[in-house]
């Protein structure tokens, strides 16, 4: 082989290329070359907070009570911190239903559908919007049957840790699979809620983050470190800070 | 008709670690490189600066650094009895998306394998005996040694400003450091990192049985650093956001901070972004590549002609665009012979929960290498005489990501998963729980491979690479092993708590997280009816194609696989600056 | 780049004396200057003629107006927004019709030291042809000579796009006479003074042309007497103060930070941002290190502006007890809880000129939408800024900047909510999330 790299130089190379961009169709935008990309006010910062009251994106008022009535039995509210339904567990998942989330943009959801092992995963093609319409009324229909047409949330709490243990047992079906993949979903999105930045709806207050003692978004510890094995008491900031930032 | 590009000395097909640092290399030698990336410019200050970057749901939770699956997924099945399904949902395999790639969102542990992980298959021969491979284990030298890779090593600590503690100088071994490793030329760039609670409590239980502990080698500064391209990093400053993550601070070793700046500079550097490579061209006897067809931003289809072609995306992406290209012979399981797709391995992974009474480990102060470990039982470096298997592990406590969603399973087992007692159990949970990890060798065998699917394809409609795994005999025996000698340290270091685990006691499933390191599928070696590139990463087939990555393991060590992607590449720049480009063609000659 | 809101206010006043007489000063003024050069038969340029052009070039910074965005270098195009219209530089490569291919050398020296264009055009001094004068005809004749070697490109650039009546052209003949010394001012060294420090005049006065930013312009938008490189704001960015001032200038830099800021973009304590990050990036850290320090030299003779330090803000108002919190979470990451900064890519904050600064504009505009940073050669970095404009109320972005300008042993006045409020719609920044 012989190659035209031996016989070109740097400068050569440079300016054929230089020579070349400008004839490329301008609408090839994606092309970066010579400097660091950088413009003013750029990049995507998270959503905006949701406003109160809230109106509802996906969820119907029904599912919404019902989310938040789960919501309150995988959190509940205790002596330690309030419940998921308080922390805004529903208004999160509303809101990520509503969005890419919902709408599964970032997930494998091609065909054709087949089942497959349990070490190959969630093979459902529907989206996760999909499965909570379909999952919720699921469960409603369950309720029903087992409380003589009574809805969840007019159920004791007892009733409904009762009702849920079945669902995670995988008493009936959402779609094809059992109802423990879809109660899998709502404990994962609940833990969601109550523990992502407030931006998203939920952790009212950094409830969440109380609880547990995490100091939420801090990007600099260097100054505590060295305090090993210490109890810090880092109060909790958000991604749009604490009320300390505020001059009173 | 694709549109047409003007020539490149070379094109590179993946902005990761291993196209950044190939890029970098041919452009300082004076070519004219393109590189092509299948997802967007990513800057710091833009795409993860401090202000955005601490956000567990977004990046963590939802991987938005990450590949989206929908653009391209993989197919598995644990044996090749069964069929295959798409991974739908995010799972162990993590690929890269965006310039950087997943050299942006990993934890930087900057590992050397140990000399021995280049040469398992002679050293164990000549040590224990043929006898001591099980049955259908493929093992096999990497035809290159630690000591060719040892000056690619050091290069790429220098580049990414690695802050460790060395362990064996020129032959004199250094206590506090892995007294294991290979002899190394200096110490690291930077000084190890600070210290926690965890790793305190690590070198109680090391201490207690008599084990060598040391700071993981860590792409994440112990200070203000400024590379050889002239490029300066902040210290880091252990917020805990690393894994899932970009670095807000300039502070993690990644494409971004300590390569990208410098080429981008180059007038003979261009990055086309958001544009995918559909396969490389050949020519039509199939010897030599004349560049690549990708597909752009708007979905116009481009050809982009090169002499020399860099395949440095994913690993697993790296087999496939050969398997799609037609580049060397794809394995055939039954007839066992063929190359692209052979030696795949994945990382043997094993441990054990421990939790502690009245402590604050504080586990959201971290960093993603902020951990301290024991080589003792990796690879050879203890006895296997009295064993039945090969290999062992790295054993690590890590302290980093403790981050409320993804802490929210760090319970005793036998917790409920909700209700008050889950909620009561994670805040006393919290502060004390933590676990020995052990990140262990994996070795390749017949019954594992990589392939195209027969039924599922990408956004494109090309297939899927279809991943045929499970642990075999060896990696059971030695995870095994390696959970009891975490279950023992959990005791050693006095924890109230200890809780087994042993994942190879049961089929490995991607969606268990259990490590993304994978690697082989188009490994190096000295015989190409084995290997599928040669100890330059040249492929065999076309002289004038490299594929560089984890993708050229022979086999995986206990240890995170970046470092030894980092010196492959060097090493592989070096032969083509100093012996391709004077004499183009094969650079091993059979 | 450029002053461009005092271009304008000078622009505006000169259309009342542009039409007083122009045409009779013009011609003037032309046969005038004209005839203090003379026109040499070109010998053909040595190579070391060129390269020597090639530094002074970069020297000036040519390429920074005179080239588009994306466009061929020193091609021309880029449009200069005056607020009254757009200037658009010139194409200033050898094409024959559209560049400046069939200038003579002497019509270039001239246009280069009296502003005075193709065919008797006058420049506007967005073109900074009163710092160019400076220059000497030697350097300005290596200068052509190597723009007469780059590839000639057909360009056609209409310089001009203003509407009536400040597209009158003529009225450049006015301002030019009141504030451009009709005898020319080519630089004469100072005897008193050593060859270091006259060279570092020569540049910071002439190719670097530095006080076309960084000095106060009159009313008319010429270079105030008595202000030299004391500092001004430039089109919404504060240019600083450069004398040896110790609060908010350069006084506390030593020669060699001086050096290492314009050849790498960064020192110890600063980085080269906003439009001195394109300074730097261009012109600055192409030059050698005698000529940086040369003008450091320079920079460091001149006598300090006048000034008085104002006592810090008391640290337990609202305003600054606020304003340590929002520091600690979101700046010390890069800044350090200390102030002290990561040299080379994260600027300090102790006894800082540019935190300090008269006008904090900088500051909240850099806060607001970010600051893309300089990269060279020797420190590619460029660390940018990332932006706060989504995540600060005006409130909150004005006590980190008030607390910034009041601790680390910096005192300078508080900053409003109204003060931030104003920039963030001055510069289109978002509004917070």
């Amino acid at each position: 082989m012989t190659s035209p790299i031996l016989r070109r130089d740097l400068l050569g190379t440079a300016a054929a290329l230089v020579g070349t961009a400008a004839t490329l169709p301008a609408a090839e935008a994606a092309q970066i070359s010579g400097s660091l990309p950088w413009s003013p006010s750029e990049g995507t910062p998270p959503p905006v907070e949701p406003t109160q009251p809230y109106t509802w994106e996906f969820f119907t008022a029904d599912e919404a009570a019902l989310v938040g009535a789960i919501a309150d039995r995988i959190i509940p509210a205790d002596d330690l911190s309030i419940g998921g339904k308080e922390a805004g567990c529903a208004v999160f998942i509303d809101k990520q239903l509503a969005g890419n989330y919902g709408k599964g943009t970032n997930y494998y959801l091609k065909g054709p559908y087949r089942p497959g092992t349990p070490q190959q995963g969630p093979q459902t093609l529907e989206t996760f919007a999909q499965r909570y319409r379909e999952g919720l009324a699921a469960l409603v229909a369950f309720c029903a049957s087992k409380h003589g047409g009574a809805a969840f949330t007019t159920l004791s709490a007892a009733d409904q840790d009762a009702l849920l243990h079945e669902m995670e047992a995988g008493a009936f079906y959402t779609g094809p699979v059992t109802s423990t993949a879809f109660f899998n979903q709502l404990i994962q999105n609940v833990r969601e809620g109550y523990f992502a930045d407030p931006i998203y709806g939920g952790n009212k207050d950094m409830a969440g983050w109380k609880l547990i003692g995490f100091p939420g978004a801090r990007y600099d510890y260097r100054d505590v470190i060295g305090r090993r094995g210490e109890k810090l008491d880092l109060e909790p900031v958000g991604l749009m800070g604490r009320p300390g930032w505020n001059p009173a | 008709m694709a549109l047409k590009r003007p020539k490149a000395d070379a094109v590179i097909i993946g902005l990761g670690w291993a196209g950044s640092l190939m890029a970098n290399e041919l452009t300082m030698a004076g070519l004219n490189v393109v590189a092509i990336e299948r997802g967007g410019w990513r800057d710091t200050s833009t795409d993860f600066p401090t202000s955005m970057d601490t956000d567990e749901l977004r990046y963590a939770t939802r991987r938005e650094l990450l590949q989206p699956l929908s653009v391209e997924t993989m197919s598995f099945r644990n044996n090749p009895g069964q069929q295959a399904r798409p991974l739908r949902d995010f799972n162990t395999y993590q690929f890269g998306w965006g310039a950087g790639g997943a050299g942006s969102h990993w934890n930087g542990m900057t590992w050397r394998f140990l000399p021995n992980d280049f040469q398992t298959y002679s050293n164990t021969v000549a040590k224990y005996g043929k006898g001591r491979f099980v049955t259908g284990l493929t093992v096999q030298d990497w035809g290159v040694t630690y000591d060719d890779l040892e000056p690619f090593y050091d290069k790429f600590e220098r580049y990414a400003g690695t802050s460790g503690k060395a362990g064996n100088i020129k032959g004199v071994i250094q206590p506090g450091g892995n007294v294991f490793e290979g002899a190394r030329q200096r110490d690291y760039p930077l000084p190890p990192l600070e210290r926690t609670r965890a790793a305190e409590l690590f070198d109680i239980g090391a201490k207690e049985l008599g084990l060598h502990s040391f700071p993981v080698p860590a792409g994440n500064t112990s200070g203000a650093y400024v590379n050889p391209l002239g490029i300066h990093m902040a210290p880091c400053t252990y917020c805990g956001y690393c894994e899932f993550f970009g670095c807000g601070n300039w502070s993690k070793s990644s494409p971004n901070a300590c390569i990208l700046p410098a080429l981008i500079q180059r007038p003979n550097f261009t990055v086309i972004t958001e544009s995918e490579v559909m396969k490389v061209n050949l020519t039509p006897d199939k010897k030599m590549a004349t560049g690549v067809t990708y597909i752009d931003k708007q979905g116009r289809e481009w050809e982009q002609p090169a002499d020399i072609v860099v395949i440095s995306a994913y690993q697993m992406d790296n087999v496939r665009l050969m398997l799609l290209s037609g580049i060397g012979k794809p394995y055939d399981r039954a007839s066992l012979t063929g190359v692209v797709g052979r030696n795949y391995a994945n990382q043997t992974v094993s441990g054990a929960g421990v939790f502690f009474e009245n402590e604050n480990l504080n586990p959201f102060i971290g960093a993603g290498a902020l951990a301290q470990s024991a080589d003792d039982y990796n690879s050879d470096n203890f006895d296997h005489a009295k064993l039945d298997f090969i290999g062992g592990a790295n054993m690590l406590i890590h302290s980093t990501n403790g981050r409320p969603i993804g802490s929210a399973n760090v319970v005793p087992p036998g917790t409920p998963r909700w209700g008050s007692e889950w909620k009561k159990t994670y805040k006393d949970s919290y502060q004390v729980g933590n676990s020995i990890y052990n990140q262990g060798n994996s070795y390749p065998h017949e019954d594992v491979f990589l392939d195209l699917d027969p039924t599922y394809t990408d956004r494109f409609g090309r297939p899927l690479l279809r991943v045929t795994f499970d642990w075999n005999e060896n990696d059971k025996r030695s995870g095994h092993f390696m959970a009891d000698r975490a279950v023992e340290f959990g005791h050693a270091m006095n924890a109230k708590m200890v809780f087994r685990n042993e994942p190879t006691a049961k089929h490995f499933s991607p969606m268990d997280n259990l490590s993304s390191h994978t690697t082989g599928g188009a490994i190096m070696g000295d015989d190409p009816m084995t290997s599928a590139v040669n100890r330059y990463l040249q492929s065999w087939d076309v002289p004038n194609t490299f594929v560089c990555g984890a993708s050229a393991f022979a086999n995986n060590g206990g240890y995170n696989p970046t470092g030894t992607v980092g010196a492959l590449t060097l090493w592989a720049a070096e032969a083509i600056k100093t012996k391709y480009l004077k004499s183009p063609g094969a650079l091993v000659s059979l | 780049m450029f002053t461009f809101r005092r271009i304008v206010v000078a622009v505006v006043c000169l259309g009342f004396l542009g039409v007083i007489g122009a045409g009779a000063l013009y011609a003037f003024n032309r046969a005038y200057y004209s005839s203090q050069i003379a026109e040499t038969a070109a010998p053909a340029p040595t190579a070391g003629q060129i390269a020597r052009g090639h530094y002074l070039a970069l020297a000036g910074d040519c390429i920074a107006c005179h080239t588009a965005p994306g466009g061929q270098p020193y091609a021309g195009g880029l449009q200069l927004n005056t607020g009254f219209g757009l200037v658009a530089a010139s194409n200033i490569t050898p094409d024959k019709d559209t560049g400046i291919g069939g200038w003579t050398t002497k019509q270039f020296i001239l246009a280069m030291h009296r502003g005075i264009g193709d065919h008797g055009k006058r420049l506007y001094p967005a073109m900074p042809y009163t710092a160019y004068a400076k220059v000497s005809d030697a350097d300005l004749t290596d200068i052509k000579a190597y723009l007469d070697t780059l590839p000639a490109v057909h360009h056609d650039v209409i310089a001009n796009q203003m509407p009536f009546p400040f597209n009158i052209r003529l009225m450049m003949v006015g301002w030019n006479m009141l504030f451009f010394d009709l005898g020319g001012q080519q630089y004469k060294n100072d005897p008193t003074q050593t060859a270091e420090w006259n060279r570092g005049a020569y540049l910071v006065q002439g190719l670097e042309h530095c006080s076309t930013c960084h000095t106060t312009k009159n009313l008319l938008g010429a270079d105030e007497s008595g202000k030299f490189l004391q500092g001004t704001d430039l089109a919404g960015w504060w240019a600083p103060d450069l004398t040896s001032n110790k609060r908010i200038g350069l006084g506390s830099w030593s020669e060699d930070d001086i050096v290492d800021f314009l050849k790498t973009g960064a020192n110890d304590r600063m980085v080269a941002a906003g439009p001195m990050a394109e300074a730097v990036h261009n012109s600055t850290q192409h030059l050698t290190v005698p000529d940086l320090h040369a003008m450091a030299v320079y920079l460091k003779s001149l006598p300090a502006s006048d000034d008085s330090a104002p006592s810090p803000v008391p640290a337990n108002i609202p305003a600054m007890v606020a304003g340590r919190a929002i520091y600690a979470e979101n700046c010390a990451a890069c800044h350090a809880l200390n102030g002290t900064g990561v040299p080379g890519m994260a600027p300090a904050f102790v006894h800082s000129p540019s935190v300090q600064a008269q006008n904090p504009e900088n500051m909240i505009r850099t806060i607001l939408a970010g600051g893309h940073v300089a990269a060279t050669e020797i420190n590619p970095t460029a660390a940018s800024m990332p932006p706060f404009d989504w995540k600060f109320t005006d409130a909150q972005l004005a006590a980190v900047t008030t607390y910034l300008r009041n601790s680390f042993g910096n005192a300078a006045p508080a900053v409003t909510a109204d003060e931030v409020a104003a920039k963030r719609k001055e510069i289109g920044a978002r509004a917070t999330n």
